[in-house]
């Protein structure tokens, strides 16, 4: 057993927590692009702090958490009564309906976004049927603005919403929602006080999966966003790759790290809840 | 050999903040059906888990033909379980459940193959070896686990709960063949069960326990004819607990009261009315509120009685049993 | 039942957005024209394009080869990690090292593809190793998966009946040999449906390889990203719909697994 244990803990210590002392101490560290790697260590905190002054960066910020909580209620609101229905649908139905939902996590990522590039395009198919069936004379260009993320965040992420919200509604005692209406609920009034409540694990779970990932996302910014769309994770893809500054970069990674410590370790108290009562 | 299969000394078991078995001191004889009998939460599947080696002990230890189990894992035990669940192997045949055990100790080919054969006639299920247990009855899966437990000729046969997952129609064939199953073989075999009646009507010996203790060991008419304690005599079938002079108290069965329209020409004799009547086929058991304000059960099988009628209730001399608290 | 046929139309609504783009990206796969965007007939020119493209088929080999690595690292990595939760109540740092396994999970690409990169640079300056390429990328692959594994196995796990495993050793089986007879083939499914995904997720990384992978390697998704962000190409169409049709195999596959397992 100890064995058992020393593999992955080892492992994911070695390539998983040691990293983020590395990429603390890059943090504190200044651009030296004539060296290589194009670091000078150092114990200085003003990375950290042009993070937190410079109104680019601010601005950044505040797109990805807007952004991202603005799609992930968005994908809440879609995925919900998708989860519900098939919950609700007859049960040899339901892997079926749930593999549809599915299906499209296991291709590829980056091919899904690029669906949307054709879509979404000025001459795209979107505009095109737009014009051709008159609803809109002259339809703007989705393409590179923020609604084209929002879109792409909650077309890649709705299985992650879908998933834990049928888990839970899917449990669902048929006979609690009898006995409301046996007690004069209306229908609607039973939902609202006895499915929401109850699915509410799901929600908390849904949204943690859709709005982690959604706030350091920079495939999809990079390629429906444009260049008017400025989110964190592309600051720091930008940052590393286009300008070589890795203190800089090695910044902004420990901000978001931080950023998103709450949520993580909230899922993480979710996840082993659910685990221990299923035991 | 001689001497007790198993004895135990002082052995406890605590979990947090929990004495599930408080140091219990126990001697089973060898050739016993010993059934360990006790509410939810008494401690009896900690004390037979002890047994089989699934539980490390706090205190004390367990002998098994004379061999401290002491530091034994499970698997070097000479001891077999029938678990509750069964806990057949789902992707394994009946045959290869059955087999287990033997192919552990490097068993193999027709030698094991023969024994299987052997094991699975004794319990009926010879046309179902090929058979995957979810393809099985409930009844054929106990006998299947019956037949994987005994297959290693263990020195004990632990069984946990093993009616409990079974119909009642079912149970009470298979009490009467586990029982007949326990003396062709001549083994021992310590069970846990929560029920009286599957008790008394298979143990050779029982033992009762309650809060981690045994409270009493007999044969199952010792133990009902003479409780040693209230809660024996309340666990074990029905009583009235009645005062007695000197303030010692005495467990009454409610068969061993006369109810009567007249007074009872016996030493004792109260008045009162039926407040209750249950019937229960063969008898009729009624609830009799005394004039003196006492309550006493009393069972009877003439079944003119009628609730609110006046009766009287009378006994022997020597029909009570007095407790020891 | 108004709510439920909302739910319902909601359900429709929902799989038509899941659909709609995905279709329209395979059929313009037999499109004729370049312009991606007008329809000028059925062709398979793109694909025979695709197929007789060799940088795109070099990336191709270099991508499946990590990922046949990787899902099988994290598969044994993630079995052990899952195993130890689901079994070692609590051993020091039991916080922490479920912590660990379940991050990585939702750690944001860019954070992790840093960290590893730096992991990976400090390594050559104090090591002298291991160079940038094929090993760097299954290793961050691996790291990335194994919590996809554990997570499958630790649930599978959670649903085993524990008596399963207390019956081999009444029966004389030593706790490996339980291991080997019992639980390993009791949650081999689950097992496989874990690698299923980790070699799914280690194919369709860009992120994380972008970091770690050095000047030589280019994997399918760097490719990809590098074509794709100069706008549609109908190579990529061909593509996408191999990747689709791949999919839905895989998904088929590892249903038909997790219903075993049940």
């Amino acid at each position: 057993m100890r064995l058992v244990i020393a593999l992955p803990f080892v492992w994911l210590g070695v390539f998983f927590l040691l990293p983020f002392a590395l990429v603390l101490a890059i943090a504190l560290g200044a651009n030296a692009p004539d060296s290589v790697p194009p670091v000078e260590l150092g114990l200085s905190p003003k990375n950290f702090a042009l993070l937190f002054t410079d109104d680019l960066y601010l601005a950044a910020w505040l797109t990805s958490l807007r952004i991202a909580a603005v799609s992930t209620l968005a994908a809440l609101l879609l995925g919900y009564p998708m989860a519900y229905a098939i919950a609700r649908a007859a049960p040899a139905r339901r892997p079926l309906l749930l593999m549809l939902v599915v299906l499209p996590f296991w291709t590829s990522f980056l091919i899904r976004i690029y669906a949307w590039m054709g879509l979404l395009d000025e001459n795209g198919l979107l505009n095109q049927f737009l014009r051709w069936s008159g609803i809109v004379a002259d339809p703007g260009t989705l393409l590179g603005t923020e609604w084209a993320v929002h879109l792409g965040i909650v077309y890649a992420y709705l299985p992650f919403m879908v998933l834990p919200l049928y888990a839970t509604l899917e449990k669902l005692d048929v006979s609690l929602l009898e006995a409301a209406a046996d007690l004069g609920a209306r229908p609607f009034a039973a939902f609202l006080t006895i499915t929401l409540p109850l699915s509410l694990p799901g929600i908390v779970a849904g949204c943690l999966l859709v709005f982690i990932p959604a706030v350091g996302e920079f495939v999809i910014p990079d390629l429906l966003g444009g260049t008017g769309t400025l989110m964190i994770g592309k600051v720091l893809w930008d940052e590393f790759f286009t300008n070589g500054d890795w203190p800089l970069a090695s910044a902004v990674a420990i901000c978001l790290l931080v950023l998103l410590a709450g949520p993580i370790a909230l899922f993480q108290r979710q996840q082993a809840k659910g685990l221990e009562r299923r035991t | 050999m001689s001497g007790p299969i198993v004895r135990i000394e002082g052995l406890a078991k605590r979990f947090g903040a929990v004495t599930a078995v408080d140091r219990v001191d126990l001697d089973i004889e060898r050739g016993a059906l010993f059934a360990l009998l006790g509410g939810s939460g008494c401690g009896k599947t900690t004390l037979l888990r002890l047994l089989a080696g699934f539980e490390t002990p706090d205190g004390g230890r367990v002998l098994i033909d004379g061999q401290d189990m002491t530091g034994v894992p499970p698997h070097l035990r000479p001891v077999n379980m029938m678990f509750q669940s069964y806990a057949l192997f789902p992707h394994m045949s009946v045959a290869d459940n059955v087999a287990y055990g033997l192919r552990r100790e490097g068993g193999g080919g027709a030698e094991t193959d023969r024994r299987v054969g052997e094991a699975l006639d004794q319990v009926r299920l010879a046309d179902f070896a090929k058979r995957r247990p979810a393809q099985l009855s409930g009844g054929q899966r106990q006998r299947v686990a019956l037949a994987r437990a005994l297959i290693k000729r263990p020195k004990l046969l632990l069984l946990d709960e093993p009616l409990a997952a079974l119909d009642r129609k079912l149970r009470e064939g298979t009490r009467f063949e586990l029982v007949r199953l326990q003396a062709e073989l001549g083994l021992t075999f310590v069970m846990v069960t929560h029920d009286q009646e599957e008790a008394m009507s298979m143990a050779s010996t029982l033992a009762v326990m309650d809060a981690g203790r045994i409270v009493q060991v007999g044969a199952p008419h010792d133990v009902y004819e003479r409780p040693a304690s209230r809660f024996v005599a309340g666990f074990i079938g029905l009583a009235n607990i009645l005062e007695a002079p000197g303030g010692r108290w005495v467990a009454l069965r409610p068969e061993k009261i006369v109810l009567s329209a007249a007074r009872p020409d016996l030493p004792h004799a109260s008045a009162g009315k039926v407040v209750d009547i249950a019937y229960e086929g063969a008898r009729s058991l009624c609830r009799v509120a005394l004039d003196d304000g006492r309550t006493m059960l009393a069972a009877t099988s003439d079944g003119a009685f009628r609730r609110g009628q006046d009766v009287w209730l009378g006994w022997a001399a020597d029909a009570g049993h007095p407790l020891d608290e | 039942m108004r709510r439920a046929r909302f739910a319902f139309t909601m359900l429709g609504f929902g799989y038509a957005f899941l659909y709609l783009p995905l279709g329209l990206v395979m059929a313009y796969s037999f499109n004729d024209s370049r312009l991606v965007t007008v329809w000028g007939g059925f062709s398979t020119r793109w694909w025979s394009a695709l197929l007789a493209n060799e940088a795109m088929l070099q990336a191709a080999w270099l991508s499946l080869r990590i990922a046949l690595a990787s899902a099988t690292a994290a598969a044994v990595i993630g079995l052990a990690a899952g195993y130890a939760l689901a079994r070692a109540r609590s051993f020091p740092g039991r916080g922490l090292f479920g912590g660990l396994v379940i991050a990585p999970m939702v750690m944001p690409e860019v954070v992790m593809g840093i960290s590893m990169l730096l992991l990976f640079v400090g390594a050559e300056r104090l090591l002298g190793g291991p160079d940038r390429g094929f090993l760097t990328i299954a290793l961050a692959h691996t790291t990335f998966s194994v919590a996809f594994v554990a997570i499958v196995v630790q649930a599978r796990l959670a649903d085993f009946d524990r008596s399963l495993e207390e019956a081999a050793m009444d029966l004389g089986a030593t706790p490996w040999v339980t291991f080997r007879t019992v639980t390993l083939p009791l949650i081999a499914p689950a097992v496989a449906s874990g690698w299923l995904l980790a070699f799914t997720l280690s194919l369709d990384d860009l992120i994380l390889t972008q970091f770690v992978a050095g000047a030589q390697s280019q994997t399918l998704p760097m490719r990809v990203y590098s074509s794709v962000r100069l706008g549609v190409d109908p190579q990529i169409n061909v593509l996408a719909t191999i990747v689709v049709v791949v999919a839905a195999a895989a998904l088929v596959l590892s249903g038909w697994l997790t219903r075993r397992s049940a």
